[in-house]
């Protein structure tokens, strides 16, 4: 089974990822922002990563950027969080690297389905 | 696998409250000081938008569907705030304040199943939507791109070429192959025509290209879904392999409920670092047991001393773990504190007066159940500085002063209490006025003259108003004496000093947790009772010549310059002492709200902590006893209230009643 971070602001949703992956048999560590994220990448190698876009300190942009700038990390799946709303963002961290994105509000099942996908 | 979404509701209110309160507190910020720094300005309204942005995730998440469309329409005002298309001014500051009211109410509505009022969460959404109208340069939100490509086919034929950067975003065309192998049947084509040399191939780069038949009857728009991460990085050609014109599928999206759950009971959020010390001094509590079992599996003499370690430090792990225990029912002042930005606005806008108030001393950690039962009565407090305390503009500019009235609260530690100071700079107590009153409505003979401490208690009597007008906000009935009984009622005081035309300063006395007690226990007869410490002054010893008789039959003993009536326990809780005779016994000097008491027992026995138990819940009330406690053997002992002693001691209470009242501790059921 895989290594996930997750990073969000929101606890909430850091739980019911953190939760529904790890009932799936991943083990998963959790970050609130990207510079909490970026330090945890720094000391062992994920299988993917599941990052917010607007966190403080370091947003889900910038984290991808940083990522993909760690040799670990320049081919690791990274999904980021967006809404309906945020198609431009999404284009954004595209550019910046993401692997994908996961749109909100997601249930548990949805979330399981990307992860399978890009883990594979 | 099903995954219940209800056991994450509780962390969603927790956190969306906490977001809530923050924002709140940001946005009397901006209020206050509309010209602050802009860069801290720009955070502030970012951390603002990333609280709405959770709610409206989460309540999504868990269909909560008002909460999110309400949360998605403030979102979009706050995302052209934040784009700078929209300034933040005094009037958007009101609406945004009203907007944290309505998402508060309807997530409480949520949280507990109740119904939500309406028409105010609707008034805030009109005046939203209203504003969002006369935004000139905002373009309408796209139509959904995939409307006529929702035919079902066969199968489709796809080209699909990666750049060569497809791997720099984590992306792979195996993946793809696979999921396009999941949802069909396919037949795949390599094509390897722009693989280079071996010396030019760069093993990061993508060369491949693949032409694959799905045969399928997935729609268009599914099969888009496949191909969404990579379709910037990659050339993608799809047509229907034999088009077929069908009805569209139904929106897999729809029919998905979530129900909402009644939740009982509080919840606690608690620090990691405090749960890692319990943990830490649990470790500690098991070697320590592992010790004494060795110790005691074979014991001889010579093991004494090493028994004697293991319980030393067995009493320090229990110790641990007690402190432990209680800090993670301890909160910050700040969780009550944090309300009274809000209301000292929202007040200070009713009644004209413009308030400044200063906050101190967030950090100071008390027990939950004493910030939930003290939150009320500061509360109360606050509205009563500023209904009577604070004067009008006009007044203050007239005396002297800042028109800008200050209202300061202030908490902190001291020893096994937390002293929260309230002060304002306003009128203060006119004395004459009081007493004036009080004897105006009966609750002094005429031509009373009170020293000062007494004219302090006068404002603390029920039925006590100064005010010449019974306002909106206080005077109404619901008076200063509520306010003392609530404290008191948790173990605390509440006290006034004021000067005319200076302001008033109240004093509020908290025990920092209402399950353990500092005591001192006493022996009377072959009764231990427990006094608490914070009300006991010192203790004296006292001749039988040293005592008077009052015609009302109550003993009198001098103390320095006072009279202090004496109370001999035994006659109170009709136990047989062991001494009669003062000379024999000791004098405890107990102290509530500035009256003092001699109470004569046979002994004491030393200080002691004690773990409260309700003798209401279990028994009932009895005027002089605080509560009980299982004392180290085993055996009830009752924890005296000195307030309640002194009343007796007064001679509020006959004789009579005590002694109904009266029970032998050993008696009362409680486990």
């Amino acid at each position: 089974m895989a290594t996930i971070l997750t990073a969000d602001d929101t606890a909430t949703m850091r739980q019911m990822i953190s939760f529904t992956l790890s009932s799936a048999g991943h083990q998963v560590m959790q970050a609130s922002d990207g510079t909490e994220a970026l330090a945890l990448a720094r000391t062992r190698k994920f299988d993917l990563v599941i990052a917010d876009i607007n966190m403080p300190n370091m947003d889900g942009i910038s984290l991808v950027k940083s990522l993909r700038e760690l040799p670990d990390y320049k081919f690791t799946p990274i999904l980021m969080l967006t809404t309906e709303s945020q198609a431009e963002k999404r284009q954004e961290g595209r550019s910046a690297g993401a692997t994908g994105w996961i749109v909100k509000p997601f249930n548990p099942e949805q979330l399981l389905t990307i992860v399978k996908k890009v883990l594979g | 696998m099903a995954i219940e979404l209800r056991q994450f509701h509780q962390t969603f209110f927790d956190e969306s409250f906490e977001g809530l309160a923050s924002m709140e507190t940001a946005l009397l910020r901006f209020e206050q000081h509309p010209q602050a720094n802009r860069a801290e300005d720009r955070e502030a309204l970012h951390a603002i938008f990333r609280v709405v942005h959770s709610i409206k995730g989460g309540s999504g998440t868990f269909g909560f569907g008002w909460i999110a469309d309400f949360s998605h329409l403030l979102e979009s005002l706050l995302d052209d705030l934040r784009d700078g298309r929209r300034t933040l001014d005094r009037g958007l500051v009101g609406l945004l304040l009203r907007s944290v009211d309505s998402l508060r109410n309807l997530l409480e509505a949520a949280r507990s199943n109740a119904p939500v009022d309406k028409t105010a969460v609707e008034e805030v959404t009109m005046a939203l939507e209203d504003l969002r109208r006369h935004v000139p340069d905002k373009a309408a939100p796209a139509a959904s791109p995939s409307t006529s490509t929702d035919a079902i086919t066969h199968g489709w034929r796809i080209r699909f070429v990666p750049k060569p950067n497809l791997f720099r975003t984590g992306n792979d065309p195996l993946r793809i192959l696979r999921e396009l192998e999941r949802i069909g049947e396919i037949k795949v084509h390599c094509e390897a025509g722009a693989m280079p040399t071996w010396r030019d191939l760069d093993p990061e780069s993508c060369y491949l290209g693949w032409t694959i038949e799905l045969t399928t009857n997935v729609t268009r728009a599914e099969l888009d879904e496949v191909f969404a991460w990579v379709v910037d990085d990659a050339q993608v050609e799809i047509a229907p392999l034999e088009p077929s014109t069908a009805a569209s599928a139904p929106d897999a999206h729809a029919g998905i409920k979530h129900t909402m759950v009644k939740l009982h009971g509080t919840s606690l959020r608690v620090s990691t670092h405090k749960v890692d010390t319990l943990m830490d001094v649990v470790g500690e509590l098991v070697i320590t047991q592992t010790m004494l079992q060795q110790t005691a599996a074979r014991f001889t003499p010579a093991e004494l001393p090493r028994l004697l370690t293991a319980l030393t430090q067995l009493e320090r792990n229990v110790r641990e773990l007690q402190e432990g225990v209680m800090s993670i029912r301890l909160l910050p002042l700040g969780f009550l504190f944090s309300r009274l930005p809000r209301l000292v606005r929202d007040i200070g806008e009713q009644l004209g007066k413009r308030v400044e108030l200063r906050l101190g001393g967030e950090q100071t950690e008390l027990d939950k159940t004493v910030i939930e039962r003290i939150s009320d009565p500061i509360l109360h407090m606050v509205r009563n500085s500023m209904d009577h305390g604070i004067e009008s503009p006009a007044e203050r500019r007239a005396a002297g002063k800042p028109e800008v009235g200050t209202i300061r609260i202030e908490a902190q530690q001291k020893g096994g209490n937390v002293i929260i100071e309230l002060e304002d700079d306003g009128r203060g107590l006119d004395y004459e006025k009081i007493q004036a009153r009080a004897v105006e409505q009966g609750l002094l003979p005429p031509n009373t003259r009170l020293p000062p401490e007494q004219l302090h208690e006068l404002i603390f009597l029920p039925g006590m108003t100064t005010s010449d007008t019974v306002t909106d906000l206080s005077g109404r009935g619901v008076g200063l004496d509520v306010v003392r009984n609530n404290i008191r009622s948790i173990g605390g005081n509440v006290e006034v000093a004021s000067e005319l035309g200076k302001g008033a300063r109240f004093t509020i006395r908290l025990p920092l947790t209402l399950a353990i007690l500092d005591g001192l226990g006493v022996q009377v007869g072959d009764q231990t009772y427990i006094l608490p410490l914070v009300s006991i002054t010192e203790s004296v010893r006292l001749g039988d010549e040293d005592l008077e008789r009052l015609p009302d039959g109550t003993e009198v003993f001098a103390l320095r310059k006072d009279y202090l009536p004496l109370v001999r326990l035994h006659d109170i809780f009709g136990v047989a002492p062991r001494v009669r005779e003062v000379a024999r016994g000791t004098v405890v000097i107990i102290e509530a709200d500035n009256f003092h008491a001699g109470l004569l027992v046979d002994e004491i026995l030393g200080q002691q902590q004690v773990v409260l138990k309700s003798l209401e819940t279990h028994y009932r009330r009895i005027e002089g006893v605080a509560a009980a406690t299982i004392l180290g053997d085993g055996t009830v002992a009752l924890i005296l209230d000195a307030g309640g002693l002194i009343r007796l001691a007064h001679g509020r209470m006959t004789p009579a009643t005590i002694n109904a009242a009266a029970i032998p501790a050993g008696a009362v059921p409680l486990h």
